[in-house]
């Protein structure tokens, strides 16, 4: 124990002084101690804390220099050897702890440090994902508005409804204080205060459409923020109220031609309405964005539940006018039933009712005329007969007229005799156009019928009247009537384009033309001629008496018969043409020949008997030609003229049905012409009738006719009586050799 | 002249030239013929009868001067000549052609001769009397009358 290496101590220890630091040395070692434990427990509560092995390193460090102080207050005294070696190993521990405590120190702090970062760093995040978070919700929430508002809107169709909601549930859903919609007016200068949300009536406010706020909400398709004072949003005419923040926003008025098929609707309408929306004023709102883009959209579908309202209210109201028009035209359409029933009613009774007395006021005039009369009373007889003749006739072409236009006036058809008629028409106009020193020449077709069926009273009627008139109208000159049977080519005449009659077998048309030199027409009053009642300024001229209803008669009666009735003439003072053609039907009883009748006529017609017979004559002698062609022609017959056999050989055809071939010039062979032609047309009835003319009364001439395959010989010359003769055999049996 | 009386001569005129044989029934067919539709058809034919006639006998004085006549084409023409004239009712003319065909058979030169003679002689008359017909029935016409049908009871 004496060799303690122990410094000595150079002074002796002061008390005091080693008083405090005995005492300090205490309490250090006392914190050294609690710190750790304290550290343990907190550590032990929380358990995050990353770093436990550096606590321990650290308790461990406290700890140790703890120990170290402790013993350090042995020191203080002389102490043994034993505490010395304590006293050093624990600063030696002591020392490599601290050491290793603050190298690892040097990693920790800055990453403790960068833990503060992150977690400043994680906290605004969460902000940021806070504010997100409400955004969405909000938009949701928008969207969940818009998606009932709409529902709201389109489940009415009716205009008012659908805006009334619109700003009840934009009320709602924005917590409004007013929301108020302009539509503009049908001038389109003004919008006028529709509806509003709050006010129970609007009155009349109307508002110039072009206010520069007005055209700025116009023009965007945005929502725009207007001021509160402005017109539109003064609403309330309270003038102490200011509403909140007010927004406007534009609807647009869609037409139905603002749909084109492929694009979605051009907003270049002219139309809009505008929707002001106003907060409350006494909270501190503001307008927020998700608010607006719900004003917008509820605007535009806003705009669709309006036109599709519009389309349906157009639709039901052209419904309901058709229907009324309906109901109209029926009522109508019954009156006038009901009005042609009473006239035909009417027309009934007068007929018979008026033809009486007409009757007898005639008969006994009449009989009066036939007793004895001073010239004055005969005079006055005579004019009453007139007047009454004329009345009578009068009356007769009202009621006709009135029952052809019903359609019930029909023709009574049966068989006259055609010439009797004309030369009745013909008789009766005589006299008076002897006085008036008029020429009347009478024209017949030869191959005119001598029958027909047709309604004879009414054919008489037509062809008095046209014939009547060409007297009455004419001071002088003449009038010639000629009728003919139409001819098929001349049935298609230029001046009756509409007319097409149709040629048949059992049927002709009759084609009657009246031609006078009388006072004319002039041109432009053709038309008005077949009028009813209507007489130009020349006939009103002439004193006629007629009732102007002549023509118009003719005109139903032509009609009725199928035909086509009109006048020419070339002007005033140059005459006048009237021309009608009617369809008249052939009798069966005189259709006995295949091709054609053949009546008995009056010498001075000429009959044909073969109309439109087709016939080539040879014959080298050109006045024998002719006078044969004269013949021919004069019966009706298409005559083809050849001179020699080569001509004749070539010009043949199957449509000629009878050759007349001149057989008795010496030298030119008509017997090979018959050879050939038996060759050419090899069946018979393709084949013309061959018949020799010739002037050889001898036997080997007709025996050589024979022979060759003719059909007949005929002596020349031939007589008119004998042609036709003739013609009519062979047309029949296919032969005729006439005795020579 | 009134019309009534131009026609009587017409009639008077034409009896006579019947009964004095120059023509014949076939020239009343050609009457017949004529119509409106053919108002010209006498006056036709007969010029052409004229026109042809002449033709045909000038052919014939031809044919009948040669050295060497060829009688089978005067045959030919007379032949032709007695078509139209029988055709047109020149009855005088026809019978004359009938006699010249005979002597052409037989070939007897002076015979033809002498009938070539006698053919114009009475073409040459029957013209003549066909000219004044003619000329008889314009006039009717031309004062407004119509030429009267003639009844000869044939």
């Amino acid at each position: 124990m004496d060799s303690c290496n122990c410094i000595e101590p150079h002074w002796p220890p002061d008390d005091l002084l080693m008083k405090y630091q005995y005492i300090s040395d205490f309490f250090i070692a006392l914190a050294y101690f609690s710190i750790p434990l304290e550290l343990i427990y907190f550590v032990k509560k929380s358990a995050v804390f990353p770093y436990r092995w550096v606590l321990v390193q650290f308790g461990a460090f406290i700890v140790l220099c703890g120990a170290t102080h402790l013993i350090n207050l042995w020191t203080f005294t002389l102490h043994s050897r034993t505490v010395a070696m304590v006293m050093t190993t624990a600063k030696l521990f002591t020392a490599v702890v601290s050491c290793v405590t603050a190298l690892m120190l040097v990693h920790i702090i800055p990453d403790l440090l960068s833990v503060k970062t992150r977690e400043l760093f994680l906290k605004n995040k969460a902000a940021e994902l806070d504010r997100e978070m409400g955004l969405i919700r909000t938009q949701e929430e928008t969207g969940r508005h818009v998606r009932m508002l709409t529902h709201e809107i389109r489940s009415t169709l009716d205009r008012h409804t659908i805006l009334k909601t619109t700003l009840v549930e934009l009320g709602r859903t924005l917590a409004l204080e007013e929301c108020a919609l302009w539509m503009p007016t049908r001038t389109g200068l003004e919008l006028h205060l529709s509806y509003t949300l709050h006010q129970q009536n609007p009155v009349g406010y109307t508002v110039p459409i072009h206010l520069p706020v007005i055209n700025q909400v116009f023009s965007s398709s945005h929502v725009v923020k207007i001021s509160p004072n402005c017109p539109v949003a003064r609403i309330n005419s309270s003038v102490k109220y200011i509403p909140g923040e007010v927004v406007a926003v534009r609807v647009p008025l869609l037409h139905l031609s603002n749909f084109q098929i492929n694009d979605w609707p051009e907003l270049s309408t002219k139309r809009y309405a505008l929707m002001v929306l106003m907060l409350p004023s006494d909270s501190a709102r503001q307008w927020h964005f998700h608010e607006l883009e719900l004003v917008e959209v509820v605007a535009d579908q806003v705009a669709v539940a309006l036109s599709h309202a519009a389309i349906l209210e157009e639709s039901m109201r052209a419904r309901d006018l058709l229907m009324e028009q309906n109901v109209a035209l029926d009522l109508a359409r019954r009156e006038a039933e009901t009005a042609i029933r009473a006239r035909n009613d009417f027309l009934a009774v007068m007929n018979h009712e008026m033809r009486t007395p007409m009757h007898a006021i005639i008969a006994l005039s009449s009989l009066l005329q036939e007793t004895e009369l001073t010239p004055e009373q005969r005079l006055m007889v005579e004019t009453i007969l007139k007047s009454s003749n004329l009345l009578s006739t009068l009356i007769n072409d009202v009621l006709d007229l009135s029952r052809m236009e019903d359609g019930s006036l029909q023709l009574d058809l049966e068989t006259f005799n055609l010439y009797a008629v004309f030369k009745e028409v013909l008789n009766l106009i005589k006299p008076i156009a002897s006085v008036k020193k008029l020429h009347v020449s009478l024209n017949l077709a030869p191959d005119l019928p001598e029958y027909a069926i047709g309604d004879e009273k009414r054919l008489m009627q037509t062809i008095l009247n046209v014939v009547g008139n060409a007297v009455k109208f004419s001071k002088d000159g003449s009038i010639s009537i000629s009728a003919f049977v139409a001819k098929a080519e001349l049935l298609r005449d230029s001046r009756a384009p509409e007319f097409f009659p149709v040629p048949g077998d059992n049927h002709f048309y009759l084609h009657v033309q009246v031609k006078d030199s009388g006072i004319g027409v002039s041109p432009q009053d053709i038309p008005k001629l077949f009028t009813k009642f209507a007489q130009t300024q020349s006939t009103a001229i002439r004193n006629s008496g007629g009732s102007g209803l002549g023509l118009a008669i003719c005109k139903r009666f032509v009609n009725l018969m199928e035909g086509h009735i009109w006048i020419e003439s070339e002007g005033l003072g140059k005459g006048c043409t009237a021309i009608f053609m009617v369809k008249l039907g052939i009798p069966e009883r005189l259709n006995e020949s295949k091709l054609a009748f053949m009546p008995k006529v009056p010498p001075n017609l000429g009959p044909t008997a073969f109309p439109g017979l087709k016939v080539l004559v040879m014959d080298e002698n050109g006045v024998s030609r002719k006078v044969t062609k004269g013949l021919l022609v004069h019966l009706g017959c298409d005559v083809t003229m050849v001179s020699s056999s080569e001509e004749c050989l070539r010009v043949v055809s199957n449509e000629h049905k009878v050759v007349f071939m001149d057989v008795c010039a010496p030298g030119m062979d008509g017997y090979e012409i018959a050879i050939h032609m038996h060759e050419k047309f090899t069946r018979r009835h393709e084949r013309p009738i061959i018949v020799a003319l010739t002037g050889n009364t001898d036997k080997v001439t007709k025996e050589n006719c024979m022979r060759v395959g003719m059909d007949g010989v005929i002596l020349k010359p031939v007589s008119l009586d004998k042609m036709r003769s003739v013609l009519s055999d062979l047309l029949e049996h296919r032969v005729l050799f006439e005795a020579i | 002249m009134e019309v009534g009386q131009m026609q009587r001569r017409l009639v008077d005129y034409t009896k006579t030239l019947f009964m004095e044989g120059f023509l014949d029934a076939q020239f009343l067919q050609l009457q017949q013929l004529q119509d409106e539709n053919n108002p010209d058809f006498v006056v036709e034919v007969v010029s052409l009868f004229f026109d042809d006639s002449e033709k045909l006998l000038n052919n014939l004085s031809m044919a009948l001067d040669q050295p060497n006549v060829d009688f089978k084409k005067v045959d030919a023409h007379v032949h032709q000549l007695k078509g139209s004239s029988s055709s047109i009712g020149a009855q005088r003319v026809k019978n004359a052609c009938i006699a010249f065909r005979n002597f052409c058979e037989e070939q007897n030169i002076d015979a033809t001769l002498r009938c070539l003679q006698q053919v114009k002689h009475e073409y040459y008359l029957v013209k003549n009397k066909l000219e004044t017909l003619l000329r008889l029935e314009q006039q009717i016409v031309a004062a407004g009358g119509s030429i009267p049908m003639i009844d000869m009871g044939f």
